[in-house]
């Protein structure tokens, strides 16, 4: 059997060129749009699954559409996931202003200075 | 209601050879399409960054206007409007191919077997394991598709035409057809119409690929005996049982290479090329136009169906943007071809400067519904609108 996730993802035959001074623009806008995609992929499935409800007599769309939270606690459940959410896409922004606020050393120079404790 | 919506992709024909797709991978395929026809208009920018930013900055600094592709290629490069749509049209071409070929690689052993079972001991398809791969083909993966026509994973394989049938609705933005044959669906027309006592006997396509194209001439000339061959086995063995699936039974489909046929002399009345001129090679086109000659009986014609043709008038920018799918999206000979007019190499192989013939054509789609009316700008890449040029044989 032929390796077929390895292959789907083959490269194609000459130098690929890049359009950004850093590679690593190129490198991450890659990644973004492949789940900026998988993302398009999840909303055409849920957009599925609320067509069956709504079919079958389940829910229907205008509920789904009409839906705020009811209690306290579901309000506070989905702004606690949103927020989870956003610091977990968001972390190396956030970390980049830690380290601005609090000057790290390098862990090379954190060998040395435990070298010597 | 939204303008200019590609159609979704379920719309596309069935037929036994299409690979199975599940929900996601149909989505995925939406996705594709969309992005691919928003970047189109978006690439509309790449012009206003030019007039506004890129030319004005370059005249400021050098006191005079750019004055060759290879300048605008360098000043533009550095601009950033221009950098995201590269790369994000680049990642959408990736994206095209790897999303095509993760649903056929997982399924390359049904599809082999269901081409067997169309092609099991018919003498209309006919296979050369001593046919060689032109060594243009080898030197590039032509738009991204990696291993392209040729390479055979598995024994037998059709994936590398099942990837281009279930995905060229993508890169077209659903603009071919149900069939992908809008191509061939407006030859055929423009030959009926052109020429209403035209009677084939026998019909040539060049290059036939997975044979999308040359399945609506040879259902417009039942009567006629049509021949098409290509280098790559995958895509006959593919082309052969979507033909016989969809109840075409005159096309015989050979491998052969188009530069050293081993027809007669004059033994055809028409010869067909479509989408192919450009992903030959520079000494190839030439041999291969001198077979077209010597295959077509007088009085035969021949017609080659190519991307737009590039013209003295345009402007430098128009020329730049035009080739940037030939260099980024692997299509490197379609960069030199339009250096050659196509008169000039009809003539080469001994066709007459008065037989010559140039016409626009433009994709007959049976997938209009209206969506698709609005104001479409011009995509550079993969547009449905071609030059097709030709003559008759005198
Ligand atoms: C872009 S595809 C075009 C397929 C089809 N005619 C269409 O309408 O889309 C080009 C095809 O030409 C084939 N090809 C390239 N050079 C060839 C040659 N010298 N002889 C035969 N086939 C060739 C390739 O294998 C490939 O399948």
């Amino acid at each position: 059997m032929i390796d077929h996730i390895k292959l789907a993802s083959s490269k194609s035959k000459g130098k690929r060129p890049y359009f950004h001074e850093d590679p690593a623009v190129e490198r991450v806008l890659n990644i973004t749009m492949a789940i900026a995609g998988e993302l398009a992929v999840m909303r055409e499935r849920m957009d599925t699954m609320e067509r069956l409800l709504e079919k079958k007599g389940l829910v229907s769309q205008e509920e789904i559409d009409a839906y705020v939270p009811e209690t306290k606690e579901e309000e506070t459940q989905r702004q606690e996931w949103h927020s989870e959410y956003i610091s977990r896409v968001l972390r190396i922004v956030q970390q980049e202003m830690e380290e601005l606020e609090n000057p790290d050393k390098s862990i090379a120079d954190i060998a040395n200075d435990i070298d010597k404790m | 209601m939204a303008k200019n919506l590609p159609p979704v992709w379920n719309k596309i024909a069935k037929h036994a050879m299409m690979p199975e797709t599940n929900h996601d991978e149909r989505a995925r395929y939406n996705f594709l399409a969309s992005l691919n026809k928003h970047l189109a208009h978006v690439s509309q920018g790449n012009k206003m960054a030019y007039e506004k930013r890129v030319e004005p900055a370059f005249k400021a600094k050098n006191g005079r206007n750019i004055a060759s592709v290879e300048e605008l290629q360098e000043a533009i490069s550095k601009d950033s409007h221009y950098q995201i749509w590269s790369s994000l049209r680049r990642s959408t071409m990736e994206m095209r191919q790897q999303a095509g070929r993760s649903i056929v690689l997982r399924q390359a052993e049904e599809l082999r077997d269901k081409a067997e079972g169309f092609n099991k001991g018919k003498s209309t398809l006919v296979l050369d394991p001593n046919c060689k791969v032109p060594e243009y083909l080898l030197a590039v993966d032509n738009h991204l598709m990696p291993g392209s026509y040729h390479t055979e994973l598995i024994e037998g394989d059709v994936t590398p035409a099942a990837n281009y049938d279930s995905g060229i609705f993508v890169t077209t933005a659903g603009l071919l057809g149900r069939y992908n044959d809008g191509g061939g669906k407006a030859i055929t027309s423009w030959v009926k119409k052109t020429y209403p006592d035209f009677a084939p006997k026998r019909i040539l396509d060049i290059g036939c690929g997975m044979g999308h194209n040359v399945l609506p001439i040879a259902r417009a000339f039942p009567n006629a005996e049509v021949i098409a061959i290509d280098t790559g086995a995958p895509m006959l063995r593919y082309a052969h049982a979507r033909a016989l699936d969809l109840g075409v039974t005159n096309v015989t489909f050979m491998q052969m290479d188009a530069a050293k046929t081993i027809f007669e002399n004059e033994s055809f009345d028409w010869v067909q090329s479509t989408m192919f001129f450009h992903e030959t090679g520079g000494k190839s086109i030439y041999k291969i136009m001198n077979e077209v000659y010597r295959l077509l009986k007088p009085g035969g014609l021949t017609l080659h169906i190519e991307q737009p043709q590039y013209t003295n008038d345009m402007t430098l920018f128009e020329k730049f943007i035009r080739d940037w799918d030939a260099l980024n999206n692997s299509e490197p000979y379609w960069s030199k071809m339009h250096d050659i007019e196509p008169i000039d190499l009809m003539q080469a192989s001994g066709f007459r400067k008065e037989d010559f013939m140039q016409i626009g054509a433009k994709a007959e789609n049976d997938l209009d519904d209206g969506t698709q009316k609005a104001e479409e700008p011009e995509d550079h890449g993969r547009s449905p609108i071609w030059n097709v040029f030709g003559a008759i044989k005198n």
